[in-house]
């Protein structure tokens, strides 16, 4: 027996030497100083493969964008490389339809999930566009980002998103995208409606009333279709006048991540109780 | 299996037995329809890509009249249902839920309706390709409810040689009798259609399958095949024991011929081609005529229906024009009403009346607050992995274990080791779980996720 013990510890040994495969031993490095959440917002399968590339010198550091400053500035010192400036993205919602003031067109009963309840018919909200308000986004999201307000809307807490991506895969209306935070001019609006229908099934959509497009700097804005859109590309344009004549507040502006501010005229929501179903 | 399913007198295994509840439509007329003051044609009303309108708003338009022009193969055409004018082509409210383009049509007050656009065919002379061509000039769909191209259901790939036509008259839904009335009195049409598919597709023989539940349509379509002085034995009517989702083709050919689909392949694959009665009728009326489908048959019933009945209804009907006439309530417990598209178990539910009738709708289901009441109280419980799920599912997958995958959202793993796509959503597993866990839903859910991920 011992014979056979020693026997397979010197075939071990002679495989350990022999079928040695070297690995950079930063990479092992790198990954834990990673918040190894394998979430993906980086594009990389997980922490461990966008180790490799960093170290392989194809990515940077920033843009694993979970990570805080100080890892980012960590792994850099390590390898000796600039952490690289990859500018923070936050998921924004391109809806403002809270139950107290968009209508409902039906009761939906059934499976508690937005997806589920989008293939009936769409939800029972009256806007086809807009947020059914049942949390997927909430309940999908890593990293306790993402709330629901009192009137069934999703909240984005931008300190704590890491724009992973995940929200947006998730919603079934396509109303979540990742925008840097430079990006303060916000069309908060979806629907294509015209401006009528629009305002009947929700008192903030926006109505492409055009108000916008004619206060912004000359591109900077357009209506597409039924609906005020931004060019980003002229984003260092933006200031927040094209807001202050919108008249349902669909356009609004961000004077700090975390906090979007309408115009002046707006109308006030002052409702905080639900509106009923329509028909 | 097959000799203790013939001992037990059913046609596939599994599979359930919902009440039937076809008394309040099964032996009235189909009655017509007025013409509604405007229709809402939508250019998707199919599987498959959308036609092109062909057509400015402000045009005058007769019934009959094509509107819009199918470019792609998986496309059909559309002719205008109403006699009228052009009023919009914008974005309308669906049934399925977004907004889609539609071509609207104000009705003429006055007009005949009668369709003067078509132009009659010699029928005798055509060639099999002839009649494909005529048949995606109807712009005619699966009319059993599924809505495919008929064209393509009908064109047999070059390498597959087809000798069976299955007519599929099973309407093994609950509520739903327009296939059985349009079996009971189309049924000349119906073998004058069943004969030019037959001419199309190359099958020597076609077989009429209808549950036994409907024996007069039996006889109505016996008949009309004696009448026809087809050749012996080509065209005969077969009545097959009455079971959910015997509708489905894979269920109707293991009932007609205990032949089993492949996972993945179509029954062509098998030398056989499944088409719906209400598709072939619509098909042996149109074609002699040259016109195009601007009209189907609709079961409106349902407790909450007052004048219940099929009707035929223009398409693009608005749905609350179609409920206004067939006497729905108006204001008794309106906003806590169930209105479905299509059957109960696997049609839809609506969020609005605004939405057209398509060419797809096979009925319009109507139910109260009081009926309803008892779902409002049905609570969802944990699986308690009873199996009855799996004694129910006619394509012998696991709902019970599917769906504890979608509450994980494991749709990779369902899709690649649990036959996801196999399921075409009958609801059987829904409609026996003690624990009312939404499965169908799920898997929608699952499957729509799934055919995202395929194209991202």
């Amino acid at each position: 027996m011992a014979t056979l013990g020693i026997g397979l510890a010197g075939m071990l040994a002679f495989a350990n030497r022999k079928l040695f495969v070297f690995e950079d031993p930063r990479i092992e490095e790198v990954e834990n100083r990673l918040p190894k959440s394998n979430c993906g917002a980086c594009g990389q399968p997980g922490c461990r493969a966008f180790a490799e590339k960093v170290v392989a010198g194809n990515l940077m550091p920033a843009q694993c964008t979970v990570s805080s400053p100080e890892q980012r500035n960590g792994i850099a010192d390590f390898l000796g490389v600039a952490a690289g400036d990859v500018e923070k993205k936050v998921a924004r919602l391109a809806c403002a339809g809270g139950r107290h003031v968009a209508f409902l067109r039906a009761r939906y009963a059934g499976h508690d999930s937005c997806r589920a309840a989008a293939v009936v018919s769409g939800g029972g909200k009256e806007c086809a566009w807009g947020c059914l308000g049942l949390a997927d986004c909430a309940n999908v999201c890593t990293f306790d980002a993402i709330h629901m307000d009192l009137h069934g809307l999703p909240v984005v807490d931008a300190d704590k998103c890491t724009a992973c991506n995940d929200c947006v895969e998730v919603c079934p209306k396509g109303l979540f995208s990742l925008e840097p935070v430079s990006r303060r001019l916000w069309v908060a609006c979806k629907s294509q409606a015209d401006g009528d229908t629009a305002e009947a099934a929700c008192e903030v959509a926006c109505t492409a009333c055009g108000k916008c497009v004619a206060d912004a700097p000359p591109g900077l804005m357009k209506l597409n279709g039924n609906l005020a859109a931004i060019n980003y590309e002229l984003n260092a344009w933006a200031t927040r006048v094209p807001i202050e004549r919108c008249p349902t507040g669909a356009i609004v502006w961000f004077d700090n991540p975390n906090h979007a501010v309408k115009g002046a005229v707006a109308k006030k929501v002052l409702r905080n109780e639900p509106l009923p179903v329509l028909h | 299996m097959k000799l203790l399913n013939y001992f037990r007198g059913e046609a596939f295994q599994r599979g359930v037995h919902p009440a039937s509840r076809k008394e309040a439509t099964a032996d009235r007329r189909i009655r017509r329809l007025p013409y509604p003051p405007r229709v809402t044609v939508p250019l998707v009303q199919h599987i498959g890509k959308p036609p092109h309108a062909i057509v400015k708003v402000g045009q005058d338009v007769v019934r009959g009249q094509p509107i819009a022009r199918a470019d792609d193969w998986l496309s059909v055409p559309h002719h205008a249902p109403v006699t009228g004018v052009v009023e919009a082509i914008e974005l309308r409210p669906t049934a399925r839920g977004p907004w889609a383009q539609a071509i609207v049509i104000r009705s003429q007050a006055g007009a005949t309706q009668e369709d003067l656009w078509g132009k009659t065919r010699d029928m005798e002379a055509a060639t099999g390709a002839d009649i494909l061509q005529a048949v995606w000039d109807t712009g005619m769909v699966g009319l059993g409810g599924a809505a495919f191209p008929t064209h393509a259901k009908l064109s047999v790939p070059k390498q597959a040689k087809v000798h069976t036509l299955v007519v599929n008259g099973c309407e093994c839904e609950p509520y739903l009798t327009c296939d059985h009335r349009v079996m009971v009195e189309e049924a000349d049409d119906l073998v004058r259609g069943i004969r030019y598919a037959m001419r199309v597709t190359g099958a020597v023989r076609a077989i009429v399958g209808i549950e036994d539940n409907k024996p007069e349509a039996v006889e109505a379509v016996e008949a009309a095949i004696a009448r026809a002085n087809a050749p012996e034995g080509a065209i005969h009517a077969e009545a097959v024991p009455t079971k959910y989702p015997q509708g489905s083709e894979k269920m109707l050919l293991m009932a007609l011929f205990g032949v089993e689909i492949p996972s993945g392949q179509l029954p062509v694959a098998m030398g056989m081609v499944v088409n719906n009665v209400g598709t072939l009728a619509a098909l042996g009326r149109l074609l002699p005529l040259g016109q195009g489908l601007t009209e189907r048959v609709v079961t409106v019933t349902g407790p909450g229906v007052a004048r219940p009945g099929d009707y035929r209804v223009a398409i693009g009907t608005p749905l609350k024009f179609v409920m206004d006439y067939a006497g729905v309530e108006a204001k008794a417990g309106l906003d806590r009403r169930q209105v479905i598209l299509g059957g109960p178990m696997m049609g839809q539910a609506i969020a609005s009346l605004d939405v057209p009738i398509t060419k797809g709708v096979s009925g319009v289901l109507v139910f109260r607050h009081d009926d309803m009441l008892a779902n409002d109280r049905r609570k969802t419980y944990p699986c308690i992995k009873c199996g009855e799920c799996v004694e129910s599912c006619p394509m012998g997958l696991n709902p019970s274990t599917l769906g504890m995958l979608a509450a994980k959202r494991e749709y990779d793993l369902m899709g690649s080791d649990y036959h996801l796509g196999d399921c075409f959503e009958c609801g059987c597993c829904t409609y026996v779980c003690p624990s009312n866990i939404p499965l169908v839903q799920q898997f929608r859910v699952a499957k729509q996720i799934l055919r995202e991920r395929a194209v991202a």
